[in-house]
């Protein structure tokens, strides 16, 4: 599906690469292509419009760089978006020091949510809690045996509500038995319900204010639809959400859901269930989760490598000029403000295509201060200087020294360590020249 | 599960309930009668197939095909757009409105799979009580022997309707239980066998392997088994569902569906996409869990539904 997303959208920026900035005109056509691909993935209708809404204020006159193509440019702000908006709040539960700490799961019927209370037992269980399980669900057949089965087999304790009718009272004496025997947590598993199901939406509201939980967990299927929002939104409102687990993440479903519930929940996603097995119970990882709505796999270390390395086609270049010994001072400075924007590196000679496997370079690598006086030199050479260094004279020299705020000497330095490049390129290019550069196109 | 606990909070959120419903419902009336179309209509239609989970693509074909009819048949009102909208795809449904028939004379066996939760075990309840009402004998087979108190939970429907139950220890091989259920069928000449199995994602290899092995033996024991294969779906699926109907039936042939969980306010419009591409018939849908929340699939009330 990335494929096709990036291919759709580097089709759609053919001319674009590496030029120019990304304009409405451009960036409207990959939008579609974007927003397809999240309705797709079931993110909810109204929040994809609001995301690529401002996605497109965030992309739109954005310098295109050279060392991604315009495609991955964009995918990556939808990127870095999707990661920001489900992923900015710490996803820890919060259970007080209260006997019992008191955690309820609630959520629609056959999303997982017996299942997800062993599994979280078990987490807890790890972390040398003393966790106890409760079912409230007078209601489906056998659902409190599922519990009871669960909670033997992790060893966890069980509060057995025997036949007692009410869910309430249910859960009320599993906070006393809890107590006192000495269990620190108490997982409130609750009966699935429609939320347009008044009564049973009651019910689980007067749980809430009798037991007071630390942690209310809303447990959805990560393959629900369209629906997600209005059937989260009802249990936020008549609840209040502490957080989400998003469960049957081990299937193929694209789990759009996640954005959905996290836009109208506005709590963190903690958890994802991973699998039948009471393991199978995984922290939250929103750059995963981003990339799995997108459909793309391993973006992340594709865009991330783009990101620090020299585009491949400059670099290219730069190898043909180097080879036909025509490296000038210009390509000097584009090379270093290239590296540069790409953040603050120290080796940056060294990153330039062939420069690191030069040893005599090795000593000379500059640090950030060297880096903006060796631009504000070339800056203050006239073009054909830059192109030309055999006119640079001692007037030229002196001339350049004043306009960029450095001495003579440091313009000798500079000019002195470009024409041992050079003739160390030059003495390269008729040996292993190629293959050096090729070993330096991928940057670590 | 009653309505009898009224009070405050309990009004107040019935009331708020009825009023999102209403504002919904009224949108979609604003939005077709007497209206002249306008390229805002079908932004607006879009948004309600999209809502109803039919998917983008599929309503981008829905919604050209739409512009172009309205074109060629200079359309002035909105109504006649939502009309011609639901007549396609009552056309695309309605060669999948196949109800199951069951002949009497025979053993006849269903299989009942899906992914997890999505309402096995609850639409098996009532297609026993349904059988059962129209004088069959019905068996049933907990052929779940995996998830945890799954045999007990089947077991409980099977009280409820009161029909017999077939079943073995949790862990035992499911094949051997269908085995056991056939058997049993022939020599007590049972008219309906409903086969529950273990919620699977289609993804898990080893799982759907497990299936088609049931399938095997419940061939090798009656020819012709099973008769039904049928699919349970949750509404409250998105687009998922077409995967799931996709490799269920390239796996191990479905023959029918249900889609379960319509009580909601899911729409489950994946399905007019599912009938689209595989022409698998539907044969049930879900509307609660109660023993006669389940109903003949009718492809008018479906679609009438896809727009209140
Ligand atoms: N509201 C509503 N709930 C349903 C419907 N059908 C099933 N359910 C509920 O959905 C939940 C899961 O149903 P099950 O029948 O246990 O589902 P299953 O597919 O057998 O689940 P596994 O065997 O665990 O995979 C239960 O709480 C059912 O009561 C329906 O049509 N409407
Ligand atoms: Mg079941």
């Amino acid at each position: 599906m990335f494929e096709n997303l990036t291919e759709k959208l580097d089709s759609i920026f053919k001319n674009l690469r590496g030029k120019g900035v990304l304009t409405e005109d451009n960036v409207k056509a990959a939008l579609k292509d974007i927003r397809m691909a999240l309705l797709e993935a079931d993110v909810n209708f109204k929040v994809v419009k609001d995301f690529v809404e401002d996605v497109r204020e965030r992309a739109v006159g954005q310098e295109v760089l050279k060392s991604i193509t315009p495609a991955q440019q964009i995918v990556k702000i939808v990127h870095d978006r999707l990661v920001h908006l489900m992923g900015d709040e710490s996803s820890h539960l919060r259970l007080s020091g209260r006997f019992p700490s008191p955690i309820m799961l609630a959520g629609l019927q056959g999303c997982g949510k017996t299942t997800t209370a062993a599994k979280l037992a078990l987490f807890l269980l790890a972390q040398e809690r003393r966790v106890c399980l409760v079912s409230a669900d007078i209601y489906r057949p056998a659902a409190m045996d599922q519990l009871k089965i669960l909670s033997e087999k992790i060893h966890a304790g069980y509060y057995d509500a025997g036949g007692l009718p009410d869910p309430v009272q249910i859960c009320v004496q599993a906070v006393e038995y809890a107590k006192s025997n000495g269990y620190d947590t108490l997982i409130i598993d609750t009966a699935g319900r429609l939320h347009v199901d008044a009564a049973l939406m009651d019910e689980l509201r007067r749980i809430k204010e009798v037991i007071r939980p630390d942690e209310i967990l809303f447990v959805a299927d990560a393959m629900t639809g369209q629906d997600a929002v209005n059937v989260a939104e009802t249990f936020n409102s008549l609840l209040g959400i502490d957080g989400v687990i998003l469960t049957k993440m081990d299937g193929d479903a694209r789990g759009g859901a996640a954005l959905s519930l996290k836009k109208v929940i506005g709590k963190p996603i903690k958890f994802v269930g991973t699998g039948e097995k009471t393991e199978a119970l995984e922290l939250f990882h929103p750059e995963r989760m981003a990339s799995r709505i997108l459909g793309m796999g391993d973006i992340l270390t594709l865009v991330e490598k783009a990101k620090t390395a020299i585009d491949e086609k400059s670099a290219r270049e730069l190898e043909k000029k180097i080879r036909k010994n025509e490296f000038t001072l210009q390509d000097l400075k584009d090379q270093i403000l290239q590296i540069r924007k790409m953040g603050p590196l120290q080796d940056v000679l060294g990153m330039i295509p062939g420069f690191s496997k030069i040893k005599a370079l090795k000593n000379a690598a500059p640090d950030e201060g060297e880096i903006a006086k060796t631009v504000a030199i070339i800056d203050s050479m006239t073009i054909k200087e830059r192109y030309n260094y055999q006119i640079i004279d001692g007037r030229r020299r002196k001339r350049i020294a004043r306009g960029s705020g450095t001495t003579v000497q440091d313009v000798n330095r500079l000019l002195k360590n470009y024409t041992e490049m050079r003739k160390m390129m030059k003495k390269l290019s008729k040996g292993g020249m190629k293959s050096l550069l090729r070993g330096n196109f991928s940057f670590k | 599960m009653a309505d009898n606990k009224s009070g405050g909070f309990f009004q107040r959120l019935k009331q708020g309930l009825a009023k999102t419903r209403k504002s919904f419902v009224q949108n979609i009336e604003q939005l077709f009668t007497g209206k002249a179309i306008s390229p805002e209509t079908f932004d607006d239609l879009e948004e309600i197939l999209i809502g109803a989970d039919l998917g983008p693509a599929f309503t981008q074909e829905l919604i050209e095909e739409m512009k172009g009819r309205a074109k060629r048949h200079e359309l002035a009102v909105a109504d006649t757009l939502k009309q011609l909208l639901k007549d396609s795809m009552n056309k695309i449904l309605q060669a999948c409105e196949v109800p199951l028939i069951i002949p009497k004379d025979q053993v006849f066996t269903i299989m009942v799979v899906g992914v997890n939760g999505t309402g096995k075990t609850t639409t098996i309840g009532k297609l026993a009580s349904y059988y059962k009402s129209q004088g069959r004998s019905v068996l049933i087979a907990a052929a779940d022997t995996f998830r945890a108190a799954a045999i007990e939970q089947l077991e409980i429907w099977s009280r409820r309707v009161d029909v017999p139950i077939i079943k073995q220890k949790m862990g035992a091989d499911p094949s051997a239980v269908v085995f056991d259920a056939i058997r049993s069928a022939k020599a007590r000449e049972t008219n309906v066998v409903i086969i529950d199995t273990a919620g699977r994602l289609h993804t898990k290899t080893n799982l759907m392997e497990e299936l088609k092995k049931v399938r095997r033996i419940m061939g090798r024991e009656l020819p012709g088994a099973p008769h039904e294969t049928l699919l349970v779906l949750d509404a409250t699926t998105g687009q998922n569902a077409l995967v799931q109907a996709k490799i269920f039936n390239r796996e191990i042939g479905v023959t029918g569906l249900a889609l379960t969980k319509l009580d909601g306010t899911s729409k489950g419009g994946i399905i007019v996409r599912i009938a689209k591409e595989f022409q698998i018939p539907i044969r049930y849908i879900g509307v609660g869990e109660h023993l006669d929340d389940l109903k003949p699939f009718i492809s008018r009330e479906f679609v009438d539904a896809l727009f209140e």
